[in-house]
């Protein structure tokens, strides 16, 4: 069955046509073209696939495209204004917490989540709030610490 | 996955009837179980009758002596809101241990008790807290509610419209997390209501369950840990998996039910 969905992504309002079993995901990546949210283990574990739907990060591989109708939603690539980078990315980078960078818009997405829960976490806050998200390369400790870091930029 | 036709209903009456007219539907509420499970073709519906539009079946709110969940609240919405820390904060805190962050700002209350995996939280609070599951149709009593692995009193259709907790004078949640996914290999709620003391089980078994044993321990209401130490848990017809033997599974039973309270 194809269905018609209409949702905003990134401030714009996007429409498509998606099989009722469309991942959002797969309408992220495959019909949008924004391959920046990634597809890690397709199984709710890993968290490269973390996005925000009405403000909440979710995980996009475990979402039906069709259910987002209405909804807003914003990916890795909605984050940045221009050239300038929001503080998690500047963090991330500043704080060398990525290495291959699969993890990262994943890593990212969860983190902004985090702070707005929690303004002024602390490490082991973080690091629990972390559940969601693998990381292969890293060990964790930068993402913590960029974590940390952008908390600070982001309560200015 | 398989394909399905989708709707989505506008209220329960007509999620109820879209569930009616179709050969083999299935609810989506949160999608944490199920969307998972028919991307591993474990199900073929015909249809999804999607509820995520349902704003009535959302909320927290305190009736009578009870906290009353709707069944569209997320995991996170009971884990953070002021209602439950405050009257039964051992339920806001089992909320907070499901899955991760993204997942608890999808799942629901209403689909982790009509899916009733063995390892889900959720029902041993239900069971030991002696709380209501209301329906489109009716009222289950906890006790009568989890029938077994992924079973429950639910009729084909029906829907779970809200969970009411009778505020309970003391009560504790703990768990030991599977190390990689973090369900609960064994855990354990204890409840003291002005009707006596209750225990549920979860993880450990078909689904959970209450462990008499403690509960007659603790008859006079004094929930004291040294009380149950040496009560020794039969292993028999326990879970056993690579994660956990039965035997295993049987000595956490007790240490999870004293750290429920310690
Ligand atoms: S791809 Fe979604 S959680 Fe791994
Ligand atoms: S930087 Fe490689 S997976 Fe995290």
């Amino acid at each position: 069955m194809s269905y018609s969905v209409k949702m905003t992504v990134n401030g714009k309002e996007v429409t498509g046509e998606v099989e009722g079993r469309t991942l959002l995901v797969q309408f992220l990546r495959e019909h949008l073209g924004l391959t920046g949210t990634h597809v890690g283990c397709d199984t709710s574990q890993c968290g490269a696939c973390t996005i925000h739907m009405n403000g909440r990060a979710v995980k996009s591989c475990a979402l039906l495209a069709t259910h987002c109708e209405g909804q807003d939603i914003l990916t890795i690539e909605g984050l940045a204004d221009g050239d300038t980078l929001h503080p998690m990315q500047e963090a991330f980078r500043e704080h060398h917490a990525l290495q291959c960078g699969f993890c990262t818009p994943g890593m990212v997405m969860s983190a902004i989540g985090i702070v707005d829960d929690n303004p002024d976490p602390s490490h082991d806050e973080i690091r629990h709030a972390l559940e969601g998200n693998i990381c292969r390369c890293t060990g964790y400790h930068n993402i913590v610490l960029a974590i940390e870091a952008a908390a600070q930029e982001m309560n200015k | 996955m398989y394909d399905f036709s989708y709707s989505r209903a506008s209220s329960s009456d007509e999620a109820i009837s879209k569930h009616g007219a179709s050969d083999d539907a299935r609810y989506l509420a949160g999608g944490m179980t199920l969307i998972p499970v028919l991307k591993q073709r474990l199900d073929q519906p015909s249809d999804v009758v999607d509820l995520g539009d349902l704003e009535d079946l959302r909320g927290i709110t305190e009736d009578s002596g009870a906290i009353v969940v709707k069944a569209m609240t997320t995991h996170h919405q009971v884990h953070s809101s002021e209602l439950v820390k405050s009257r039964i904060p051992a339920l806001a805190d089992l909320a907070g241990t499901i899955g991760d962050p993204m997942v608890r700002n999808r799942g629901t209350i209403g689909g982790s008790l009509a899916n009733n995996d063995p390892a889900a939280s959720y029902p041993s609070a239900v069971l030991a807290l002696n709380a209501t599951i209301n329906t489109d149709k009716r009222s289950i009593p906890a006790d009568e509610f989890f029938t077994g692995m992924f079973d429950t009193a639910l009729e084909e259709g029906e829907l779970i419209v809200a969970v009411s907790f009778p505020i309970p004078e003391q009560a504790g949640y703990k768990h030991f997390p599977n190390p990689a996914s973090r369900y609960p290999i064994v855990g354990s709620f204890v409840a003291k209501t002005s009707d006596g003391v209750r225990v549920a089980i979860t993880g450990a078994g078909a689904c959970a369950y209450r462990q008499t044993e403690f509960e007659e321990a603790w008859a006079d209401g004094n929930l004291d840990p040294d009380k149950i130490k040496d009560i020794k848990i039969s292993d028999e017809g326990l879970n056993s998996d690579i994660h956990a033997s039965a035997e295993y599974r049987a000595h956490l039973i007790n240490v999870m039910t004293r750290r429920a309270i310690g």
